[in-house]
């Protein structure tokens, strides 16, 4: 299946060669968890603080179980903040 | 320098400067800067006098950090009674300014009454005159700044200003020093220039004195710079990306408020983000972004310094705009951006440049053009009486009202009373996305819970330094709690109120508080500033600023039914993202903020609590 996978900040150098707007389509398959993407793309792990689903934020300890549905939106960003 | 322990009153009205010293009873209590300069303001002035009158003050006040080694202690409040909204306000600025007044021996400077002509006042060091400000008076905070430099032959003095829109009492004018830092909301640069006070520029040489235990001071300032500088976010993310990396994770969470706050998700968000500041142009192959900056003293740097394609329509007959200048910040970005659904990053920054130049708030001015645009979508407003075709989306639209609004011509005039009486001038009060009066920033409280109790109870009008449970809710710092419920946020929020007050009191940037917690300050200010200076200590300050200036707002008027946020966020559900179908859950969470505050079921300090605060 198909999702989209948006890394922003400097974590947009880990995207596939070619994307453009800090997304990609990317194809995962039925039992790859959260973990198993932030693995494929060498995500540092120190540098993957947000994880969003859809918007709606993932607990770190969700990482490894939480699995996917066609066109879920996953969008992940280092340590940010502003004001 | 710790306190000074000197203040200069300045009586505008008689024309006379007379130094005095600090109240200490009183900094023992309030610390400095917003607690210290709000204790002052009340004891003075009656709330319910008239904001642009001669009754009311202005003062500008440092903490007792400002000007130390302590990271991000630079900064300086003003306080006064704001025209907006008719509340207290108290408005924070960085840059170098601050540091510059405490240099020249002041913590404090409270101008009274109005003078006869316009006037700037100069300082250097214990030298204190108010000087003829006639040539000044017309022109920008930036030609201000370099008429006075040019002036005295200084170019190390640091300047204070109004631009025209102080001036011309836009209600939202701000006070702007060192180019790109400003006391930028609630009105504090109308209240300035109704006192035909235009400037104020200082040159102090005194360095850094009476400081409590220096070898103490210095070892824990620099352990406290390296908790900041090893933090993810203080060390590296505001840094490199500023505050403008919110724009993708607050449009992806839902809760940008976009155009007038009709939508919680902006399509063209990616278009005026952190990330594409850093992309080239099309046009001419550079980013918007050259560099960032610090204030003074601070080692998180998370200004932005931006450079405008030249090509573009709003400057390409403009070279005035070509150079390096100041933005854009988030707030900016979302106001001038989202909340008028305009992705066209090179007009934003215009108008964050005449925002600056002039002297005016963008957070204001950007949300009353959102309701401006929906008033003319919707035919209230025509062409013929704004000047110009204004619907969402419209990047001319926004150069051309900023324009007019900068320089109070035309339909600008309306434009500068702000949303609120502009929404209910053409009979549409419901549409002004305002709380006591003052336009809210880029977090919609559909989406983000807890800002909606943040900005119901901020007791300058709709605001999101006063507790920024954005940390929490969205981006877990310290700890993450859930956006989308109701359920614990009166605690979250009256927490970081409190813990806001210390920071603010103390003279340092909010901004350290996503790696400081209070445990982090408290040593800073037990090493700088005599007294005891406990934990217990500074939460008591903390609660105590927040009830002082609740109870200037209860003396002003101010009461339960003003707690409250403009109908949209209350009754319209959020048609896309996490926050679909979800209102504001104000009336589930004001009766226990209210409790646990000490507040009657009317949100007004009990007896009790106001004896253990001393107040």
């Amino acid at each position: 299946m198909l999702i989209t996978l948006k890394l922003y900040a400097s974590l947009a150098d880990y995207l596939p060669p070619g994307s453009s707007n800090n997304r990609a389509e990317v194809a995962v398959g039925e039992d790859d968890s959260v973990a198993d993407i932030l693995e494929q793309f060498r995500l540092p792990e120190k540098w993957v603080k947000l994880v969003l689903i859809n918007g709606v934020y993932l607990d770190p300890a969700e990482r490894q179980t939480r699995r996917f549905v066609a066109g879920d939106h996953l969008a992940i960003w280092p340590p940010i903040a502003g004001g | 320098m710790s306190w000074n322990k000197k203040v200069l009153r300045v009586n505008l009205t008689a024309g006379t400067c007379t130094p005095e010293p600090l109240n200490m009873e009183w900094a023992m209590d309030y610390l400095g800067s917003r607690g210290l300069g709000t204790k002052y303001l009340s004891e003075e002035i009656d709330p319910k006098v008239d904001a642009l009158s001669p009754e009311n003050k202005l003062i500008m006040a440092t903490g007792p950090l400002t000007g130390t080694m302590a990271s991000t202690g630079g900064r300086y409040t003003v306080v006064t009674k704001g025209p907006l909204t008719g509340a207290i306000a108290c408005s924070n600025s960085g840059g170098f300014f601050g540091a510059e007044l405490k240099f020249a021996g002041w913590d404090m400077i409270i101008f009274e009454g109005k003078s006869p002509k316009p006037v700037y006042l100069y300082l250097e060091n214990e030298k204190a005159e108010l000087l003829d400000a006639g040539h000044l008076w017309g022109k920008s905070t930036w030609h201000t700044e370099e008429a006075i430099k040019a002036g005295h032959q200084d170019p190390q003095i640091r300047v204070s200003s109004i631009g025209q829109a102080g001036e011309n009492a836009v209600l939202y004018a701000g006070v702007v020093n060192d180019l790109h830092r400003a006391a930028g909301r609630s009105g504090v640069g109308a209240v300035m220039g109704s006192k035909n006070l235009k400037a104020v520029a200082v040159r102090g040489t005194r360095g850094v004195a009476n400081v409590r235990d220096m070898t103490e001071f210095l070892k824990v300032t620099a352990e406290k710079k390296k908790v900041l500088a090893d933090n993810g976010v203080t060390g590296q993310g505001l840094p490199k990306y500023g505050t403008q990396v919110l724009m993708n994770v607050i449009n992806e969470s839902g809760a940008l408020p976009t155009r007038n706050s009709r939508d919680v998700q902006f399509e063209g968000a990616g278009k005026i983000s952190a990330e594409a500041m850093h992309e080239k142009r099309p046009t001419d192959g550079k980013p918007h972004l050259l560099t960032n900056a610090a204030c003074f003293g601070c080692t998180i740097a998370c200004g932005r310094i931006s450079q405008m394609d030249q090509t573009h329509f709003s400057v390409v007959n403009k070279p005035e705009y070509w150079g390096a200048s100041g933005g854009l910040e988030y707030e900016a970005a979302w106001s001038l951006g989202a909340a008028n659904g305009v992705n066209d990053l090179e007009v934003l920054q215009y108008a964050n440049i005449l925002c600056n130049e002039y002297g005016m708030d963008p957070i204001s001015f950007g949300a009353t053009v959102g309701a401006v645009m929906e008033l003319y979508e919707m035919g209230v407003l025509t062409k013929e009486q704004i000047g110009i075709e204004a619907p969402f989306g419209s990047a001319q639209a926004l150069a051309g009202l900023v324009e007019m609004t900068a320089k109070s011509e035309g339909f600008g005039k309306e434009i500068g009373q702000g949303s609120k009486r502009l929404c209910e001038k053409f009979g549409h009060p419901e549409l002004s996305m305002t709380v006591k009066g003052q336009e809210y920033p880029a977090y919609d409280p559909r989406g983000i819970q807890g800002m909606g109790l943040t900005y119901a109870t901020s007791n300058r009008g709709a605001c999101h330094v006063r507790s920024y449970t954005v940390a929490s809710e969205i981006l877990g710092i310290p700890i993450k709690t859930d956006p989308l419920v109701t359920d614990g946020k009166p605690g979250l929020v009256m927490a970081f109120q409190d813990a806001t007050g210390v920071f603010d009191s103390a003279g340092i940037c909010l901004f350290t508080s996503f790696a400081w917690g209070l445990a982090d300050i408290q040593p800073q200010i037990a090493a700088a500033c005599e007294g005891d200076w406990s934990m217990e200590k500074l939460n008591l300050v903390g609660e105590r600023v927040w009830n002082i200036e609740k109870q200037f707002n209860l003396a002003a008027g101010f009461t339960k039914a003003d707690d409250t946020l403009p109908p949209r966020l209350l009754k319209e559900a959020a048609k896309t993202g996490p926050a679909k179908g979800l209102v504001n859950g104000l009336d589930k969470m004001l009766p226990e903020y209210y409790q646990i505050r000490g507040w009657d079921t009317e949100g007004v300090p009990k007896a009790e609590t106001l004896a253990r605060l001393g107040l």
